[in-house]
């Protein structure tokens, strides 16, 4: 418990035809880090998130949470350990009302009723959506299915979180309310996003993915400072970091 | 069948419904299950020619369908509006069945007009029936109600799964479609050859939704076993009304009442 | 194709639902031992793509009237036999509850009619052995329209069978069937030739898909003397009951509870001075079964009146007065609702 580290080390996963998604990938992330993945669409982040909740069984190489190896065997403690939040919240809200659904995994966990209640009423309150309790998820909108998809996690009080592109989808003033949320918790955090911006409200450490290989690994502020890099890996400096094409010209002026 | 984007229409509209509060709304669902259910087996029940006697469980459904505050119009529309099999199978009978049965002045009625207008009859008060128990219910609730009557969960979960999801592929199927019919010139519906291609795209995402779901599951420590929550509670009230209910159908079902206000008011025995 | 409650009779109905419920709880215990939980998601899932995809319609080439996709076949290609039937079962009750698809009594009927065919009959004796453990696109093709085909002709039979059994409508069988079975030979040619090209869509781009749920489970270990034995236990069961209630209610098929409770006597003092329950009971019990019904036309109709109140002009007027009121009546508190609904 004391140490909730991810260790990935010299991971490497070819689909079945052929597409060699991860490429020998290591890194090291420790207690209550907050960790951004970036990458072009196809880099291979997703493949490499699925190895994290054993969704996926590493091919090549070693993955290991926490205190525990990721094996058939412990796939079910790691599970408890990882929340993960999918990019689309449709995948993730799968019973009839809100309420079912973020009790769905600590009923499985086998907990008494009132711990259930007790731990879906408090994660629902944590991404301030008791409200809504007893809706159908279809009837929500895109900022509130986000939040219920990220309590339906909380209620397995996981150690480390997991996104998959959290701000997709989402209204301006959602993606902000969301940031807001993620920048309170105290997880060790895991995105994977195209949304750099929200990088640098949320992720003091940045890993860049092309073609399933590590392009760098370091804070934040100095791989979106390294243009050149940033190109090749089909990304694009945050908006904040970039000069201001409306006023430019008339400062010059 | 309805229409694609009519349908969504439909099932927002109904579900809106069900999540209304009133004394119908309020009544455990196991019990309006057993009453529509009742009210169905009585209806056809009766005689094929069978007409005024079955006129007070019109009555009947239009009190619930008032006390639930479900609007006439909307019920009306969607029972007008539905699947044609029916009636187009009892037009028949005044061709088949030409034996006169009544004589009203100049008019001679034959067997099989009644017993068409008893069809249509039958046809209404059965799916408006429906309609009002999955208006004042919600589907949801009434699955909830199916277990408790013995219906095996594993079903239940597949209902409460299909449920959840008609709303998001019907979205997908919806756009898919829009798509297409933007760039098709004639007419509503899409060729063959289209639809073909349309149903298998939407069936491959399908598959591939499925994978996700199950994974979000695996996720959350599925192990093959969905825990529904059941809270449903019967009060001393539903008893009743669920007794009053039957009383008052199986009343309707064995007395011809109109028939009887009818001669009390003529003064014919 | 979707019975209806109104040409149903409960006996018939009733039958009908016994076998559908039963055929349900088989397949739940069926799929609950499969223990493929990814299966779970997977028929929540492809229930709703049935749902959406028959919502869409497409013009049938050279005719110009429209079709849409069946279900049943597609879905045991995909699912298997068990967690099919529920799956279509599961699309079928949604269906009529929100679109009133039949109503509540003839569900059954359209369960059996559009489940139990195309999922052990239609796939394991049709598409299965044509399609082989080697499909090929011919194989799937010729599999899949041929078992859309006869799946979808004997589920016309079934609603044939069920609506003449109920004798609500007058349509004679011989007549009907004929008007049916041509209708629906078109239409599974059309259905076929979708499912068909969907499957194969399937198999060419993802041909694990496929492999996966048919080698989740074998899907061969439904006999052919199971399924005709098991469906000749319901044919004996249903010809039982029917036979039963023919015979134990004197007016076609009047459902018996009413006659054990009482109706009859009930009833039979508002008739007053014209019809003492001797002479009814004399009449009736003469009365030609239901399957007799075509040929004398005469005598039946003169007893069948009986329970309408119709043969003298006194009780008729009573009914027309009383069931004018009756609708009067209902009108009025209709438009009471409608006027209160309207100011709150």
């Amino acid at each position: 418990m004391s140490h909730h580290i991810v260790e990935v080390q010299n991971l490497s996963y070819t689909y079945a035809d052929g597409t060699k998604a991860v490429d020998g990938i290591s890194f090291l992330i420790h207690h209550g880090e907050s960790v951004a993945v970036v990458g072009a669409n196809g880099a291979g982040k997703s493949t490499l998130l699925l190895h994290l909740n054993g969704y996926l069984t590493p091919q090549k190489g070693k993955v290991r949470i926490g205190d525990f190896p990721l094996t058939k065997k412990t796939i079910k403690d790691i599970r408890k350990t990882v929340g993960m939040v999918f990019q689309n919240s449709d995948d993730q809200l799968f019973m009839p009302t809100v309420y079912d659904d973020v009790a769905f995994g600590p009923l499985n966990l086998g907990l008494p009723a009132e711990e259930v209640e007790q731990r879906v009423l408090e994660a629902l309150s944590r991404t301030n959506s008791e409200h809504l309790k007893d809706r159908p998820p279809y009837k929500l909108s895109g900022g509130e299915k986000r939040a219920v998809a990220i309590a339906t996690v909380l209620a397995m009080s996981p150690d480390i979180l997991v996104m998959d592109e959290p701000t997709s989808n989402l209204d301006p003033r959602a993606r902000r309310s969301l940031i807001d949320l993620l920048s309170g918790f105290h997880h060790t955090k895991i995105i994977a996003t195209h949304d750099l911006d929200m990088v640098l409200d949320l992720c003091e450490r940045t890993i860049v993915i092309l073609d399933g290989k590590i392009m760098a690994d370091g804070p934040t502020l100095e791989i979106f400072q390294n243009t050149d890099l940033l190109v090749t890996c089909h990304l694009e400096k945050p908006l904040r970091m970039q000069p201001c094409p409306v006023l430019k010209p008339k400062v010059l002026k | 069948m309805a229409k694609i984007d009519t349908a969504f229409f439909d099932l927002s509209k109904l579900e809106e419904m069900a999540n209304n509060d009133t004394v119908i709304h309020r009544i455990d669902p196991r019990i309006k299950v057993l009453v529509a259910s009742m009210f169905v087996i009585c209806v056809v029940s009766f005689h094929k020619y069978t007409i005024s006697a079955i006129l007070p469980f019109g009555l009947f459904l239009i009190i619930v369908m008032g006390l639930a505050e479900i609007p006439a119009f909307f019920l009306l529309k969607k029972i007008v509006l539905v699947s044609p099999f029916a009636i187009m199978v009892g037009i028949f009978n005044p061709l088949f069945d030409q034996q006169p049965i009544m004589v009203l002045g100049a008019i001679t009625i034959t067997g099989g007009w009644v017993s068409f207008v008893s069809i249509l009859l039958r046809f209404g008060l059965c799916v408006g029936a429906v309609l009002v128990l999955i208006a004042s219910t919600g589907f949801n609730t009434i699955c909830l109600a199916m277990v408790k009557l013995g219906m095996p969960k594993i079903f239940a979960v597949q209902l409460l799964m299909l449920y959840r999801y008609i709303f998001v592929l019907i979205e997908e199927g919806l756009r898919m479609y829009q798509a297409m019919t933007l760039r098709t010139f004639h007419g509503r519906a899409i060729a063959m050859k289209t639809y073909m291609h349309l149903a298998g795209q939407l069936l491959l995402r399908t598959l591939d939704r499925a994978q996700r779901i199950h994974l979000a599951m695996l996720c959350r420590g599925f192990d093959g076993n969905i825990r529904i929550r059941q809270s449903l509670r019967m009060a001393r009230l539903d008893i009743f009304f669920l007794a009053a209910c039957f009383a008052i159908l199986l009343l309707m079902r064995c007395y011809n009442i109109p028939a009887m206000f009818g001669r009390l008011i003529t003064g014919i025995t | 194709m979707h019975m209806a409650d109104a040409l149903l009779s409960p006996a018939v109905g009733g039958t009908m639902w016994v076998a559908t419920a039963g055929t349900i709880f088989y397949c739940s215990k069926k799929v609950k031992q499969d223990l493929d939980d990814r299966k779970i998601p997977l028929m929540g899932v492809l229930g709703a793509f049935i749902f959406a995809a028959q919502m869409i319609n497409f013009t049938i080439p050279a005719t110009g009237s429209s079709g849409h996709l069946g279900g049943g076949l597609l879905l045991a290609i995909l699912l298997g036999p068990y967690a099919a039937f529920l799956t279509i079962a599961s699309v079928l009750v949604v269906q009529a509850l929100f679109f009133a698809d039949g109503g509540l009594l003839a569900l059954g009927c359209n369960i059996f009619n559009l489940g139990v065919f195309p999922c052990f009959i239609a796939y394991p004796f049709i598409y299965k052995p044509i399609a082989g453990t080697n499909p090929t696109p011919l194989r799937i093709g010729i599999g899949a329209t041929l078992g859309a085909i006869i799946g979808l002709q004997l589920g016309a039979a079934g609603v044939v069978l069920q609506t003449v059994a109920s004798g609500i409508s007058e349509l004679p069988l011989s007549a009907f069937i004929s008007v049916m079975l041509p209708i629906h030979l078109a239409i599974g040619l059309v259905e076929g030739l979708v499912t068909a090209a969907v499957v194969s869509f399937i198999w060419k781009s993802r041909p694990e898909l496929l492999d996966l749920t048919a080698a989740a489970r074998p899907l061969g270990d439904i006999s052919l003397t199971k399924v005709i034995a098991t469906l000749g236990v319901v044919t004996v069961i249903t010809g039982g009951a029917l036979s039963w209630f023919a015979s134990s209610s004197p007016d076609g098929l009047e459902w018996s509870m009413f006659k054990v409770s009482g109706h009859e006597e009930l009833e039979a003092p508002e008739k007053g001075i014209h019809h003492t329950l001797a002479v009814l009971q004399e009449k009736t019990s003469f009365l030609p079964d239901y399957g007799f019904k075509a040929g004398e036309p005469e005598a039946e109709g003169l007893v069948e009146t009986a329970s309408w109140p119709a043969v003298d002009s006194g009780t008729t007027t009573s009914g027309l007065v009383g069931g004018l009121m009756t609708l009067a009546l209902a009108l009025s508190i209709g438009l009471l609702f409608r006027k209160r609904s309207k100011t709150a």
